[in-house]
């Protein structure tokens, strides 16, 4: 996997990060190479443990890799949300703004000028004198995103903006996501769901710090070794099947077996459970890779 | 399905705080062997509801009755509960967490765990990782063979591959006769369960299979290469707006309105009808003008 940062944008190359924990050394991230272009919404897919967070921090500058290379712009233009929304809580909407704003020196006609349109988008206007520990958990991460938002950084990250955040919200916050990518920002989120990966222009799925796939969500179905298969042959697959309600889909490191009908294009969900099971199987016989 | 002995049956709840109603004249079934997906915003009352299933609160109006009896002690030992937070005492080890459980049912000799669960037997739940505290949770609530399950957000932060396999524990539950009841936040699990309720604002908003829900839903598809101007004045007109990588939806509208304000911006496009999603659906239950 050799993403190279585009001249337009930012990014991540060849990145490793080990940490020393009670039970050893621990490798967060393995090798990983991400591209963030401007005009785009990037994804980092994965769940807990995965390496998301750790990868995002790279980006950051919060953490420095091992080895690998890391491009990004200085501080001030880059804007940083992290999963706990990075709202202070004993502050209300307009205090968090005034005092976030103040850190990267927006203050006056523009603070007011800022406000006022992050508020209007995030539908929070009515909100600006609550206490945002009095927020709903949708409302905390939309204004979450607002503070990240509010230097217009060049940059933006976010960590797990949506985890948590009621299906209401989400499409609200994904809109302000999907707004900020469209006036040429780059934007790098991190997230749980696969739909919303589905979205995004690109995507790098995260299993244990290593890259399970990398590039266009569309085409992650074809980047599956083997065959996902549903009917007979699945339904006895043991680990290698899964449900998707009432059918039963496995993977199968070679072709399609007699008696079963192959998914011809296998969807995202399918696609990253594959994934993890052929990574899985590679760890565990290292002779059987390909 | 409508057996004569449902294990939950919930008629006309009502519940409320001081001058809020949490859950407003809500009525369901689950059958023995049915998974019911309970979905909903923040405050939908999902969790209020759950809570009058498991007798940890009482009504205001109308009836709960699981078992074929009002919720009581006796119901809660033939159900078994994954909260949100999981419920396990993290300032104990795995092991305690496993006997202190099947103390309270009276189990004495609980299944065998998962080889991931017995390896950490002697550490405490606070230092094991998040995926293994979910399968002891799991294990936990299933150790007294309960004829009912209920789960509230059991999957949020969990990898696909690990999702995939509570699934497996939850069907195999339900294969074997015990009813699930399970609430989710996360769209693509609707597919996992037999039947869905939809909660918007205490109320239930709609019920049945995912296609019965979706069915009748009106959502236009705007395709166009300048997909932001068309976002934008579609936005700017008030609609209810969402993007699918980068193809423009819009929820509940006729063709002609959308084609009238596109043409206002002077944005070319090609506009479709395509079948709505459960996401647009419960984002149109949940605008304040839509009320049931």
């Amino acid at each position: 996997m050799s993403v190279r940062p585009a001249a337009g944008g930012w990014g991540a190359e060849g990145c490793t990060v080990r940490f020393t924990s009670a039970r050893g050394v621990v490798t967060a991230l393995s090798d990983i190479s991400l591209a963030v272009p401007r005009g785009q919404v990037t994804a980092v897919v994965g769940g807990d443990g995965a390496g998301k967070t750790t990868l995002l921090r790279v980006l950051a500058g919060r953490v420095t890799p091992g080895s690998g290379r890391v491009s990004a712009p200085d501080a001030h233009d880059m804007g940083f949300m992290p999963s706990a929304s990075g709202v202070w809580r004993e502050l209300t909407v307009d205090e968090n703004l005034e005092f976030v704003g103040r850190a990267y020196g927006v203050r006056g006609a523009r603070l007011a000028a800022r406000r006022r349109t992050l508020l209007e988008r995030a539908d929070l206007l009515d909100a600006a004198d609550r206490l945002s520990g009095r927020l709903s958990g949708g409302m905390r991460q939309k204004l979450g995103f607002c503070l990240a938002m509010i230097h217009e950084p060049e940059l933006l990250i976010l960590d797990e903006p949506s985890t948590g955040v009621d299906p209401v919200s989400r499409v609200e916050l994904w809109r302000m996501i999907a707004e900020t990518a469209a006036t040429g920002r780059a934007v790098v989120m991190s997230t749980t769901y696969l739909d919303e990966a589905e979205r995004v222009a690109s995507v790098l799925v995260l299993d244990g710090g290593y890259a399970l796939y990398a590039g266009d969500p569309r085409n992650i179905g074809s980047a599956v070794p083997g065959c996902v298969v549903r009917g007979a042959a699945a339904v006895v697959a043991g680990q290698a099947a899964w449900r998707r309600g009432p059918e039963t889909h496995a993977w199968f490191a070679a072709e399609v077996p007699a008696g079963s009908e192959g998914v011809a294009d296998p969807d995202m969900e399918d696609a990253v459970i594959a994934l993890t099971l052929a990574h899985d199987a590679r760890a565990a016989d290292p002779r059987a890779a390909t | 399905m409508s057996g004569e002995h449902p294990i939950i049956r919930v008629e006309h709840a009502v519940k409320k705080f001081g001058h809020f109603t949490a859950v407003d004249d809500v009525s369901l079934r689950v059958e023995a062997g049915q998974i019911l997906g309970l979905l909903g915003a923040n405050g939908a009352g999902k969790t209020t509801l759950i809570k009058l299933i498991l007798g940890l609160e009482a009504l205001d109006g109308g009836d709960v009755f699981v078992f074929d009896e009002r919720p009581s002690r006796a119901s809660r030992a033939r159900l078994g509960y994954v909260p949100q937070g999981l419920g396990l005492y993290s300032d104990l080890t795995v092991r305690q967490n496993i006997d202190f459980v099947a103390g309270a049912f009276g189990v004495a000799e609980p299944p065998e765990a998962p080889e991931a669960i017995a390896a950490a037997g002697g550490r405490l739940v606070g230092d094991v990782g998040l995926g293994v505290q979910r399968r002891l949770a799991f294990y936990c609530a299933l150790l007294h063979a309960p004829e009912l399950l209920v789960l509230d957000e059991p999957t949020s932060g969990v990898d696909p591959l690990a999702r995939a396999r509570l699934w497996d524990t939850i069907h195999q539950q339900a294969e074997t006769g015990a009813g699930v009841l399970v609430t989710t936040h996360y769209m693509q699990e609707a597919e996992q369960c037999d039947d869905l309720l939809l909660m918007s604002h205490g109320r239930k908003v709609a019920a049945g299979t995912e296609a019965e829900i979706t069915a009748g839903t009106k959502v236009v598809e705007v395709s166009t290469p300048s997909w932001v101007a068309a976002f934008d004045a579609l936005s700017a007109a008030g609609l209810p707006v969402t993007l699918a990588g980068r193809v423009v939806r819009v929820a509940g509208l006729e063709r002609a309105q959308i084609d009238e304000v596109l043409a206002a911006a002077s944005v070319p496009a090609t506009v479709r009808d395509v079948p709505a999603t459960l996401e647009e659906k419960m984002v149109l239950a949940d605008r304040p003008e839509s009320a049931p």
